[in-house]
């Protein structure tokens, strides 16, 4: 057995990945179980011409589909602000710019192809593998800089000061974006070309369901690709020696330092992989969301920053867990919302859904689901 | 040379010339501004005396006198004479408000709050729900407002509602408060932003199943409170004729109303946070912001102290909030976005987190910055895009520059260089407090 744990192979690979798909089926399991009882408390509440519980159970996978797909991305991002606060116990607010101007320049760039002509006799998926590269690098170079102007002039400082520094580096950046797409294109929303068959979808017939069940090919490729980029991360923070370097600055930092060990760098190299993490995410929602502006950051931010809180800041499998269950939870909320309360409050509450669990989880389990009780450090 | 600009001060601050300078720059920045109302300088001139005014050494009393002359009498004139300036300094006035509102928060508590502008919003539908139509029109759909909707009271309830929305903005900060103040600052920081946008989700989105908000479209018109009775305006409005070289009509006077308001509240939030800086819950607060474990266990009563200070803080963003409901006689969610808070937090940084002079020094000039200067780029590029002139050095015509590029636009890229340039180069802010000053200096060493 020993031997079989320290094979790498199911160490690396085969564990992170059955860890997450125990994340997905637990979390939509308990979910939906809770969705369909809160149906048959409601049902002979709601005065509608169809039967709640039938038609809860009619939507329930597209919902569970939808709720995981986008839970993938929140768990993306959320891994950037949970390895800062990690190693710096600093909230990254520039995060959330960071992951729209990786999402911009991997459309910006697809747009590029479209303009020459390339798009349509490239293969699709190297087109959608270059944008995610260039949003990776583009990030991840944006956010090591911000991290040298605005960031570490200011270590030391109480917390708050580094706090507001970023909240204005945030908004700095956002207008900044608004500014180079509007002088260089004349335009500052950016919209996905149309290319390929993502929009189509993968019909896959359940025995005993009327409709098959119904997979946009876009949400198999965003799934799959922020699998192996998790299953990447999970290498680099466990399995070298670089991540053995984080894990050390994140548990004590003077003592870090006097192993040997380069902080500065290490916070860096912290910042590049939180940011490559960022552009990746957001050229995976871009592909999504097809349309894309400046300030398209701030929720995906706040909602994902939630998620890191939600699985207990700091750490990488709790973010992941907290994506995971924030973005099946908005899910729930925008497509079951309007049904359960006749209509009077619909998806357009999903927004503040985020911050609702946010006080939540900080009232009741500030640690959240997966942290332990650290006390009040610092 | 910088010994040389510093005796050339201190020769300037001794005898009678403090006084000779002032009453120069006062009486020349007036005469400006009534000559060219238009001319931006002119006004920046004027709006230099009260800095000049703070950092001059006089007589307090005859800098008290000075600076009412100038609040109370100078610029109700000129902004008679130009309105675009009564709307200025109205601004700034209710900014200063809101500034020394969330300074007792930021400043004297230590607690960083990112949704300030959600209690001004409470204020200001609180007098907007009630001094409007809207209660009449609860069961309609938004937009669509059927004939013989009548206002539900009278305008002079708005006396009432200054307080009522002073009292439930407390109320809401309050109810924030309870489950929140145990939490760190940078978590408070992130619920108190997501309260912000919690109240602004709900003004857009409450027209449903009650149309208690209008929606997007917001509430109007609002009721103003009936100015002074005739036999008060009457001579006012004689006396000012030939200054102002028109007949003062009834809106321009209610905007110098809405400036006086403005400036009461103002006198009272600064009375109230220096009577509260050497009172038991100043000294309080401070120890909260020093060190959290070090007050707890010197017996400060740690939620208590937190609670009093959101809702310090939240009751001058409500009584500001009704007090903009009516000016404006219209209220939109758009008003209360998380932008104006940073807004307002921005000015704080700028003056200097803690210090009153320094936070109202900070509101004049991010008002001023922004709707002055910034406006003024925006007209002379517009201008510049008309002529044939071409950038110098790389040759671009002015003509081809995108219509994109508005400066008036970038309020956003404004407040953010603001604040990273202020944290890094001087977190004590342009006008420090003395205390804060103290404390950074022994942080360097």
């Amino acid at each position: 057995m020993k031997q079989f744990t320290s094979n790498p192979f199911y160490k690396f690979i085969l564990f992170p990945i059955g860890q997450m798909i125990v994340f997905i089926l637990g979390a939509s399991l308990i979910l939906s179980l809770l969705i369909i009882l809160f149906a048959y408390i409601f049902r002979s509440a709601i005065t509608a011409d169809f039967d709640l519980v039938e038609r809860t159970l009619l939507i329930l996978p597209q919902v569970l589909i939808n709720g995981i797909t986008i839970g993938f991305v929140y768990a993306t991002i959320a891994l950037g602000y949970t390895m800062v606060y990690g190693v710096l116990e600093f909230i990254n607010f520039a995060h959330s710019e960071i992951f729209m101007v990786g999402g911009v320049v991997g459309v910006e760039l697809m747009a590029y192809f479209e303009h020459i002509g390339a798009l349509h006799t490239m293969n699709q998926f190297v087109v959608i593998a270059l944008a995610i590269l260039l949003g990776m690098i583009v990030s991840g170079a944006l956010a090591v800089t911000v991290e040298r102007i605005a960031y570490k002039p200011l270590r030391g400082a109480p917390r708050l000061v580094p706090l507001i520094s970023a909240i204005g580096m945030s908004f700095f950046l956002q207008d900044a974006a608004r500014l180079t797409l509007s002088l260089t294109t004349g335009e500052f929303n950016v919209i996905l070309p149309n290319f390929g068959t993502f929009d189509e979808f993968l019909l896959l017939s359940v025995p005993g369901m009327d409709a098959p069940l119904r997979f946009q090919i876009k949400s198999i490729i965003l799934v799959g690709v922020t699998v192996a980029m998790l299953v990447g991360l999970n290498y680099l923070v466990n399995g070298t020696k670089i991540g053995k370097a984080i894990r050390a600055v994140a548990q004590d930092r003077p003592s870090a330092s006097l192993m040997g060990i380069n902080v500065n760098l290490i916070i860096s190299i912290t910042f590049l992989i939180g940011g490559m993490l960022g552009g990746a995410a957001g050229v995976l929602f871009a592909l999504k969301a097809t349309r894309l502006d400046p300030f398209v950051g701030f929720f995906p931010g706040l909602k994902a920053f939630t998620a890191a809180v939600l699985g207990g800041i700091g750490n990488l499998t709790g973010a992941l867990l907290g994506g995971l269950v924030l973005g099946l939870l908005e899910s729930f909320g925008a497509s079951y919302l309007s049904m359960f309360t006749n209509g009077a409050f619909g998806a357009e509450y999903k927004d503040i859904l985020a911050f609702a669990i946010l006080i939540l989880v900080l009232v009741f389990r500030p640690s959240g689901l997966l942290g332990q009780t650290v006390g009040q450090k610092a | 040379m910088n010994s040389f600009f510093k005796k050339f001060f201190s020769r300037a601050n001794t005898g009678p010339w403090p006084f000779v300078i002032t009453i120069g720059l006062l009486l020349a920045g007036s005469y400006s501004v009534y000559q060219s109302p238009r001319s931006l300088l002119a006004f920046l001139l004027l709006m230099l005396c009260p800095l000049l005014l703070y950092f001059v050494k006089m007589d307090s009393k005859v800098k008290l006198f000075i600076g009412l002359l100038l609040t109370i009498v100078v610029l109700p004139v000129i902004g008679i004479r130009n309105i675009f300036y009564l709307e200025v300094v109205f601004q700034i006035s209710v900014f200063a408000a809101l500034a020394l509102g969330l300074n007792i928060v930021v400043g004297m508590a230590g607690l960083l709050d990112l949704g300030y502008v959600a209690f001004y919003a409470v204020g200001a539908y609180t007098w907007a729900i009630f001094g409007s139509k809207q209660l009449s029109l609860l069961h309609s759909v938004p937009g669509a407002a059927p004939a013989g909707a009548e206002f539900a009271l009278a305008p002079s309830w708005f006396w009432l509602f200054l307080f009522l929305g002073l009292g439930l903005a407390a109320l809401s900060g309050i109810l924030l408060g309870l489950p929140v103040l145990r939490l760190r600052g940078d978590y408070l920081a992130i619920v108190t932003l997501g309260f912000g946008e919690v109240i602004r989700v709900l003004a857009l989105n409450l027209d449903k199943p009650i149309n208690l908000t209008n929606g997007p479209q917001g509430i109007t018109p609002i009721q103003r409170p009936p100015l002074p009775p005739a036999f008060i305006m009457d001579p006012i409005r004689n006396m000012l004729t030939p200054i102002v070289a028109h007949v003062p009509t009834d809106a321009e006077f209610y905007n110098v109303f809405f400036y006086f308001l403005a400036l009461i509240v103002i006198l009272i939030a600064i009375l109230v946070a220096r009577r509260l800086d050497d009172s038991r819950i100043g000294r309080a607060w401070t120890a909260i912001r020093e060190d959290e474990t070090a007050a707890i266990a010197m017996g400060v009563p740690l939620v208590k102290m937190k609670l009093a200070a959101f809702a310090a803080g939240a009751s001058f963003a409500g009584i500001m909030g009704a007090l903009y409901a009516a000016n404006r006689t219209f209220v939109s969610p758009e008003t209360f976005s998380f932008l104006q808070s940073i807004g307002v937090l921005t000015m704080v940084i700028l003056g200097g987190i803690g210090s009153i002079p320094g936070v109202i020094f900070g509101a004049a000039a991010v008002v001023i910055l922004n709707i002055q200067v910034l406006q003024a780029f925006s007209l002379y590029l517009s201008e510049l895009r008309q002529s044939d002139a071409v950038i110098p050095i790389i040759n671009f015509p002015w003509k081809d520059l995108s219509n994109q590029l508005d400066p008036a636009k970038y309020q956003k890229l404004v407040f953010g260089l603001i604040l990273v340039s202020m944290m890094i180069f001087r977190p004590s802010g342009l006008i420090p407090a003395e205390r804060r000053q103290r404390e950074l200096m022994e942080n360097k060493e």
